[in-house]
């Protein structure tokens, strides 16, 4: 596979690290009332689309910047790739 | 002065230089490196020293500013390595801490590396048994880090473009020595 | 009798004769053979035996998709067995042998399977087999797979090197046929970046087999022109011998490229073979087609061939496999075999056409409407019998037969990912369909265009489509004229009477086979072939499959499309596994990395452990020392009783800075960080978000914005790159940077009571390590021997009075040395990881062991400190019930009852008569050593409850390696518990 970085152009998937959805750039507030529950599903409950998936991708053979990767399961198309520390900033969801 | 004899990362006293069909490898230990990181919120005045330094703009993603006697590449956003000569610059990260004072973080680099000069014309060939980088389109000026044989390297296009500069970490010096002296054979 | 096949012309170089051997028997060819065509220009059919009943088998085709003449080549460590004789290119004193016979190709014992075959048809070892189980692995299995083999390896090691490179380009031209030629010239001169593979040494692809003129001149005198053309052209790259082998995602393409396999022995430092990851924007696929066989009754002796194959022996490689050939078509292409031989001077003694309306020649009989009911020749065709159309049987003496069923387009690779051929009913074939990998275009024969008129312009215009595409413009070629012959093809699949004709001819399937799969109920295609074997052979079935789809699609009164598709998977074309691995086996399987004392203790005579990627000194062995256990006591002896050294280089070294970095290492961390004064050390636990710990180290705030935190050797690569994930996705607007410093620096532990004075010595007077001036869990950045920069930490993994120096990483062996020359006076000794080990065990000190990813910090006994007023990693998840019960594990230590006794690391904890079970179990042990200061075992390990268990008697089991004795429950810190040493 290919990631089109947003910085450096496409680069090869195997200057990758692949994390797990990019649903935890969301962390919760450790000190809310239900922060147990919050946590939980923060760290396990996922979806597991069979199609657009949003994913964190690391380019740890590269600049190591973290990656919010849109990829579609199916065909392994990517449509979207943005920088984590960006969509972090606008409170995780793009 | 100290009287602490420096080792080169292959093990020698002198430095190693390899040469197959007309391509020398030259391990070169005579690289100071600093990185340079800018602090948040000082983004832009790290640029303007970091330009200053190097008479010119920081290095743009992927790129090289070839200057002497510093010279610096693109790392990560807001993040470059300078080099300048050992011989004159082993306190380079102090000189730098100077120079930027409060906009960066500047942490030593010099030996994290070993420093691996390849020159001649048949360096394209060689490296496409090497590295996944497009080589064929990499210019002077051109700065990629990749990987070669499980090690992450830079891999920097120099001035005269059949000139190389390859990074990689110190302690697998002999390792990426041996893969690239490999690929000289294999290739040339 | 040298070379009595050959006949005139063929692009093969007369004036270089190669002398080579096939079996015991020695022959002659030319270079441009294949070792095929060099077999069949000296009479030699007979090339293997088939898997399953060992019949006598020749070849069938003149390529890559050849199921039958599969040989071994090369001998000694380079014999490389299951090659295609088709395309192993000859070479001066290559030598040859048929595989699957005993004893030889024209007598094999196992030809009995053969006389059986009632009892082997599809499913007969699924159903024989079954029982008794037990006797499948020990009696059957040895049997069948001495019985049904393919060749033998060589068990040496292959001597040759295989090589792994990158290419990349803007159009990738899968195979050098017409459309291929006519493509690459079309994207070379628009100043493309192509590459042009071809997986023949001459590259050409049918130009080079058929006779017809291509814009005045032969077909191959223009590709070989065209070749030339492409050559000089700086932005093509044209790879002969080379093979595209799959189509992966992204335009990422995977081509072997044979660098050697035409020499008797690579060039020195040169590969073999090279696995080439093509990165392309776009692709054109010019993979040609492949003319299938009709199944009629004993279709597979040798001489009886692809119709194609034939005239490609003939064209190029002048030869032909008999004097006498006949030829069996559904379609006008055969005729073209028929015409080409007539005009090569070989007598063509029929051509049934099972037409009616069959094409009438004045050079050669047609029997038209007829089919061929049975053939004779033991090990070589003799005689075919031609059913006539009015009724009759026809003998007809030769001693090869062209057979032509029509042609399938390669659509192998348009499959790789989701692209599924579709049926077209015109050329009565499968054409590219669905969806093709992105980025590729199908041109010539591979999507159905036939005639080399059409393929040129079909390359042509394809290559013109995607250069668009790539927003380029180009100039149309000047394509040269061409023929331009209709299909004229009435689908003829299998002579019905037949009771053994052959589909599958690698794995020995026959129309019988597929009917019986169909009477069993196997109909789906994918139950087709995984019953019958059918195109699951080296071939992948290239021409077997659309056969057998079409006997199913007759059997099951279906139409071909509704029966399915076939499918294929990478690699298009058998590869060697070596070409996977490349440079990456032995101890190049991975990068060594050495520490800075390694070429100092490699002088000593250390003995090296492998610590990751990293090689550490395990010991160091004195003279006199016979036993690893001798060095590492008087390691640990000496450096309790004075002072040693020790390399930690290999720890994890991050630079942590910034305004927020204090507040970034306190989410990081369990415990409390913001608060470190600057010039102190302290000791830090990671946590994952799971609430179990991740990692531990310490964190040296050298500044109010500048930490080096380390981290455990194993952990160093995660712990950064969670550091970084924290740092940009979870709080991207502290103002903290981060990189690695691991190799920028040596690293010393000087231990021991007398490390002070040493390290006196080596420090600059200037500063003070006076308890006072430089306390436990100090650090300062120093000057060493006179000025060189360093950084000292006062910090203990043994519980010594201890130390650890940093300098620039170069300066490492010259710090060594002069630390073991400073330090003679002391009797300083260096120690390895062994006396490391024995002296964190002995102090109680966690580590990878016990860090073990299942283990929380309340297991550990450092529950407390998981910090409760304040965010950080794992610790609201660390609060689960299930992480927090009474009885969780605690870490203890454990020393023997009986003190002569071992402690085994992997022994279980039981209470004192329990029985073994598992239900019983009550935790295990993690470290084990000999502690030399206390002069027996010990051990640290997780006990239930442990911590308010200290004096139990509990039972230690190790049922694996017989263990099962007492220990006692003691604190984990054997020694120095209050820790007078390390403040000393």
């Amino acid at each position: 596979m290919i990631i089109n970085h947003p910085i450096l152009g496409p680069r090869d998937s195997s200057e990758f690290v692949y994390l797990g959805d990019a649903t935890l750039l969301k962390r919760p507030d450790w000190q809310a009332e239900d922060a147990a529950e919050q946590f939980y599903d923060y760290l396990h409950t996922r979806d597991n689309p069979a199609g657009l998936h949003r994913e964190l991708w690391y380019h740890e053979q590269g600049d190591r910047s973290w990656l919010v990767v849109t990829r579609d399961t199916v065909t392994h198309e990517i449509t979207k790739v943005e920088l984590a520390r960006d969509v972090a900033r606008t409170g995780g969801s793009a | 002065m100290h009287d602490l004899a420096p080792l080169h990362a292959l093990g020698g006293a002198e430095a190693r230089i390899d040469t197959v069909a007309g391509v020398t490898l030259t391990e070169n230990m005579g690289l100071a490196l600093a990185s340079v990181s800018a602090r948040k919120g000082q983004e832009t005045a790290c640029r303007a020293h970091l330009g200053e330094l190097l008479e010119g703009s920081a290095p743009e993603p992927g790129k090289t500013v070839l200057h002497d006697p510093e010279a610096s590449f693109w790392m990560a956003p807001d993040q470059w390595m300078v080099g300048a000569p050992f011989g004159t610059h082993e306190d380079l990260a102090a000189q730098l801490k100077a120079r930027f004072c409060e906009t960066a973080s500047i942490t030593e680099q010099t030996d994290a590396w070993v420093c691996f000069d390849m020159r001649g014309d048949g360096i394209e060939a060689v490296m496409q048994l090497c590295a996944n980088i497009d080589i064929e389109r990499m210019q002077t000026g051109d700065a990629v880090r990749t990987v070669i044989h499980y090690m992450g390297v830079y891999v920097l296009r120099r001035d005269p473009a059949n000139w190389l500069r390859i990074l990689g970490s110190r302690s697998s010096a002999g390792s990426l020595h041996h893969a690239l002296v490999t690929a000289m054979k294999a290739a040339l | 009798m040298s070379q009595v096949n050959r006949l005139d012309g063929g692009l093969i170089d007369r004036s270089e004769t190669y002398s080579f051997r096939f079996d015991s028997t020695y022959h002659k060819g030319h270079k441009g053979d294949t070792l095929a065509s060099a077999l069949l220009a000296n009479g030699v059919r007979l090339m293997g035996r088939s898997f399953k009943y060992h019949r006598p088998r020749g070849p069938m085709t003149a390529g890559s998709e050849e199921p039958n003449a599969i040989v071994e080549l090369r001998e000694g460590a380079r014999k490389e067995p299951n090659t295609r004789a088709t395309t192993a290119e000859l070479y001066d004193g290559l030598r040859a042998a048929s595989q699957n016979r005993w004893p030889s190709l024209a007598f094999d014992a196992m030809e009995i399977n053969d006389l059986l075959s009632n009892f082997f048809a599809a499913g007969f070892y699924y159903k024989t087999f079954m029982w008794p189980a037990a006797f499948w692995e020990k009696v059957y299995e040895p049997i069948i797979r001495r019985a049904a083999g393919l060749g033998s390896l060589s068990s040496q090691d292959d001597p040759d090197d295989y090589d792994k490179g990158f290419l990349h380009c803007d159009l990738l031209i899968i195979g050098g046929g017409p459309a291929g030629l006519a493509a690459a010239l079309t994207a070379g001169e628009s100043g493309a970046r192509v590459i042009l593979c071809d997986e023949d040494f001459l590259i050409g692809g049918r130009l080079n087999f058929e006779t017809y003129d291509v814009g005045g001149q032969s077909g191959a005198a223009w590709a070989a022109e065209t070749v030339a053309r492409l050559q000089t052209m700086p932005n093509v790259r044209v790879m002969p011998r080379t093979t595209v082998i799959g189509a992966f995602d992204h335009g990422i393409y995977g081509a072997v490229e044979r660098v050697s396999d035409h020499l008797p022995v690579p060039q020195e430092g040169k590969p073999r073979q090279i696995l080439w990851r093509i990165t392309s924007t776009r692709a054109i696929l010019c993979a040609g087609a492949t003319e299938r066989p009709i199944v009629f009754e004993n279709n597979d002796r040798p001489g009886i061939m692809q119709a194609s194959a034939i005239r490609a022996y003939a064209n190029r490689w002048a030869v032909t496999p008999a004097q006498q050939v006949a030829i069996f078509t559904n379609n006008d292409d055969g005729h073209r075999t028929a015409s080409d031989l007539v005009s090569k001077g070989v007598e063509v003694v029929s051509v049934i056409d099972t037409r009616q309306d069959a094409l009438i020649s004045t050079d050669y009989d047609v029997i038209a409407g007829g089919v061929i009911d049975q053939t004779w020749g033991r090990l070589g065709l003799k005689q075919i019998e031609v059913k006539m159309p009015k009724g009759g049987i026809r003998r007809i003496k030769c001693g090869a037969l062209g057979v032509s069923g029509g042609w399938n387009p390669n659509v192998h690779l348009t499959c790789h990912q989701r692209g599924r051929p579709v049926w077209d009913e015109a050329l009565s074939a499968f054409v590219p369909g669905g969806a093709l990998p992105p980025g590729m275009t199908v041109a010539g024969a591979a999507n159905g265009v036939f005639s080399t008129h059409g393929a040129l312009n079909s390359g042509a215009e394809t290559a013109k489509a995607a250069l668009s595409d790539l927003g380029m413009t180009s100039k149309a070629p000047t394509l040269p004229d061409a023929e331009d012959t209709p299909v004229r093809i009435t689908p003829f699949w299998h002579v019905k009477s037949a009771k053994r004709a052959w589909v599958d001819q690698q794995n020995d399937v026959t129309a019988k086979d597929i009917k019986l799969a169909h009477q069993e109920n196997f109909r789906s295609v994918e139950h087709l072939k995984r019953y019958t074997t059918l195109g699951m052979a080296t071939d992948q079935g290239k021409t077997s499959n659309v056969a057998g789809l079409a006997i199913m699609a007759e059997v099951a009164g279906k139409a071909i499309p509704e029966v399915g598709t076939t499918m294929f998977r990478p690699p298009y074309a058998p590869t060697a596994m070596g070409v996977f691995a490349g440079r990456a086996w032995g101890k190049d399987v991975r990068p060594t990395r050495l520490t800075p004392s390694h070429k100092w203790a490699e002088e000593q005579g250390a003995v090296f452990t492998e610590s990751g990627l990293w090689l550490r000194a395990q010991w160091y062995p004195k003279a006199g020392e016979t036993h690893w256990r001798e060095s590492c006591d008087r390691e640990v002896l000496q450096t309790r009783k004075s002072v040693g050294v020790c390399d930690v280089t290999s720890l994890g070294k991050i630079d942590v800075q910034g305004a927020d970095a204090a507040t970034f290492l306190n989410l990081v961390y369990c415990n409390g960080m913001a608060k470190i004064p600057v010039g102190k050390v302290r000791y830090g636990l990671m946590l994952r978000e799971d609430g179990f710990v991740m990692d531990d180290g310490t964190a040296a705030r050298l500044a109010e914005d500048h930490f080096v935190v380390t981290t455990t050797t194993a952990n160093a690569v995660g712990v950064y790159r969670h550091m970084e994930f924290v740092r940009q996705c979870l709080c991207p607007d502290m103002d903290v940077q981060l990189i690695s410093t691991t190799e920028a620096w040596a690293q010393f532990a000087v231990a021991g009571p007398n490390s002070r004075a040493l390290l006196r010595k080596i420090v600059d007077p200037g500063v003070d390590l006076s308890n006072d001036a430089f306390p436990f869990m100090a650090c300062a950045e120093v000057t060493i021997c006179g000025g060189l920069r360093a950084r000292l930490f006062r910090i203990s993994f043994s519980g010594e009075l201890a130390y650890e120096i940093a300098v620039p990483t170069r300066y490492g062996d010259a710090l060594i040395r002069r630390l073991m020359t400073a330090g003679e006076e002391f009797d300083v000794v260096p120690y390895g990881l062994e006396a490391l080990n024995v002296m964190r065990i002995e102090k109680g000190h966690v580590t990878a062991n016990e860090l073990n990813g299942t283990t929380t910090a309340l297991n550990l006994g450092m529950g407390r400190m998981v910090s409760k007023t304040k965010d950080s990693i794992g610790s609201v998840l660390s609060e689960r019930p299930g992480m927090n019960e009474e009885d969780a594990l605690k870490l203890v230590g454990l020393k023997p009852v009986d003190l002569s006794n071992n402690v085994p690391a992997g022994a279980h904890l039981l209470t004192k008569g329990a029985k073994v079970t598992a239900t019983n179990d009550q935790g295990y042990v993690t470290s084990a050593c000999y502690s030399p200061n206390l002069g027996h075992h010990i051990a640290l390990g997780f006990l239930k409850s442990g911590d308010s268990r200290i004096g139990e008697v509990i039972r230690l089991v190790s049922p694996l390696t017989g263990v099962d004795h007492e220990v006692e429950v003691v604190s984990a810190h054997f020694l120095d518990p209050e820790g007078e040493r390390l403040r000393a």
